[in-house]
């Protein structure tokens, strides 16, 4: 345990990986109370066409997914987000477009380092070889988010609940759906970096999908979204360390182990909430039900 | 009639939208203290005529006063019920939070526990009769808990008029005799104005003030005695119409069948019992 925890790598990792595990969560909770869960997966994938751009041209992934994110977030507001129908179709086409973009930069990264080790760390992530270097950015990243969720977090609820309600009350649908796509580009920026721009979407929706169902708030869900997440990522952290010594010296991705993780959570979450609704008590929910002023 | 000024003034009111005439020269004041049902089949423009009244579409020609000022100014007068919001089973919201949003939905920062806002909304959960599920999630409610919810979040804020667009359409008889208990008891206890859309009245003629008939973007306003007369039905909807009464209930039919075309009796046929 002491070896595994003073390694440098093991170090990184865990602090990008808990930026990612806590940034995904909390901006999960909105994706998914928004139903918003495609156009968060098309944001990661299509921010691999950034992450391989960046490789092309040697500027910071990280700047090369959120770029690519935000690009592919006004995108989808652009073409149009009114009805349900109109935003999958949009995000469906700058999906599209976004990753014939990858395909091209992934293409090009091949055939000038002749290696394929881009492609799999931008798709997949490699978490255990991200530079000293972009720790201070991910904080960054997770403090811009974490500071934008907190100012506008009733608007953002208000307007995940029913856009009518908050137009009523003030609150532009439309500025929070944008606002809300900003942030989420920020979120995923950070997830992409970590487990890979294509494995990204399962921090975001994984953890989110299983705390809403154990809670009765927004708070109490996005608590145990990052309860989660981060169970996910430092138990897979240290699953894909020890596995170098399970199969004899080839350690298997964590970006793997993570993502297997976040399913079992998920599963347990789905039978665990299904359990208590048929025993009429809220399992967890009820627990914190005592607590409560 | 009271001789206060009217809280809700429409007057020559006309609306387009996307090129097509809605609404053409409605007019109707509203009294403090009054119920008034807006009756009318779908696509008659009464959703139209509530999304003008609270600034959501803008008007082609006419005004709208509520209170004393153009609607525009005045959003923090009125409360809305939408027709219906799909809230999702999973979604983790409970009533109370539902009905705190309807209070500083719109602030910024983060919700922290507040003592007089609690209180405000523990209120409006009362007035509607929700405190036995303030605690569970909105999502688990039944149709018609749904909508007090909603009517909560709509009064927490002490409107002067509720607005509420179909509330009796999803409704069993049950839930609809109770909910319009409720607008009854609203209107005596918190001295509130309600104005209330509907495509059968009958429900509502106990409670109704006021009525305001739609047909075609059309409007016949007055008391029930006032405009459901055959009379005035008839020019409204450009063809001869009875009325029948019937156990306290009323039957708007078109007066010859062999004439009028099936879509015109399938319209009628709407306003039936």
């Amino acid at each position: 345990m002491f070896a595994f925890l003073s390694s440098q790598p093991v170090q990184t990792a865990l602090i990008v990986g808990s930026c990612a595990a806590l940034v995904s969560a909390l901006i999960g909770v909105f994706t998914v109370l928004r139903g918003n869960a495609f156009a968060g997966h098309a944001l990661a994938d299509v921010s691999s066409a950034g992450g391989a751009a960046s490789f092309l041209w040697g500027i910071s992934p990280l700047l090369g997914f959120l770029g690519m994110a935000w690009i592919a977030a006004f995108g989808m507001e652009f073409l149009g987000v009114r009805k349900a129908r109109e935003r999958d179709l949009a995000t469906g086409i700058v999906l599209g477009a976004g990753l014939g973009l990858s395909a091209l930069f992934l293409y090009l990264d091949v055939t000038t380092t002749s290696t394929t080790g881009a492609a799999v760390s931008v798709m997949f992530g490699s978490l255990f070889a991200i530079s000293q270097g972009l720790i201070w950015p991910a904080i960054l990243a997770v403090l811009a988010v974490f500071l934008l969720v907190g100012l506008f977090y009733r608007p953002l609820i208000l307007t995940a609940v029913d856009p009518d309600l908050a137009t009523l009350r003030g609150v532009s649908p439309r500025w929070m759906g944008l606002l809300q796509l900003l942030v989420l580009g920020l979120a995923v920026a950070v997830c992409a970096l970590a487990i890979g721009a294509v494995l990204a979407t399962a921090l975001l929706i994984g953890p989110a999908g299983a705390a809403i169902r154990l809670s009765r708030r927004p708070a109490q869900a996005i608590f145990w979204a990052m309860i989660i997440a981060l169970t996910a990522v430092w138990l897979g952290i240290w699953m894909a360390y020890e596995s170098y010594y399970w199969f004899s010296g080839n350690a298997w991705p964590v970006s793997f182990f993570v993502v297997v993780l976040i399913f079992l959570f998920y599963l347990l979450a789905m039978f665990g909430s299904s359990w208590s609704q048929k025993y009429q008590c809220r399992g967890i929910a009820s627990l914190r039900r005592l607590q409560e002023p | 009639m009271t001789n206060q000024s009217p809280i809700l003034a429409v007057a020559d009111l006309s609306v387009d939208l996307g090129g097509r005439s809605i609404l053409r020269d409605v007019s109707f004041d509203l009294y403090p203290g009054q119920l008034c049902a807006l009756i009318g089949e779908n696509g008659a423009g009464k959703t139209t005529l509530l999304r003008t009244l609270l600034g959501l579409i803008t008007q082609r020609a006419g005004t709208v006063r509520i209170g004393a000022a153009p609607a525009r100014e005045h959003r923090e007068l009125v409360g809305y019920v939408p027709q219906k919001i799909n809230f999702d089973p999973d979604l983790p919201l409970r009533t109370r939070d539902l009905v705190r949003l309807g209070l500083d939905g719109q602030r910024l920062g983060l919700p922290f526990f507040n003592g007089r806002t609690r209180h405000a909304v523990d209120q409006a959960l009362q007035a509607v009769g929700a405190e036995e599920f303030a605690d569970q999630r909105v999502g688990e409610l039944s149709g018609g808990q749904q909508q007090r919810a909603v009517i909560a979040h709509a009064l927490v804020r002490k409107p002067r008029l509720l607005i509420l667009d179909e509330p009796l359409a999803n409704l069993d008889f049950g839930s609809a005799n109770a909910l319009v208990d409720l607008l009854g008891r609203l209107i005596v206890q918190q001295q509130m104005t309600v104005l209330v859309t509907a495509h059968d009245m009958n429900p509502l003629i106990p409670v109704m003030d006021r009525l305001v008939y739609l047909v075609d973007g059309r409007a016949a306003t007055g008391t029930v005695a006032e405009v459901v007369q055959a009379e005035v039905l008839s020019k409204l909807y450009g063809y001869p119409v009875s009325v029948l009464h019937h156990g306290g209930r009323i039957l708007v039919l078109p007066d010859a069948p062999e004439n009028a075309d099936v879509a015109n009796m399938n319209r009628c046929a709407g306003h039936g019992v």
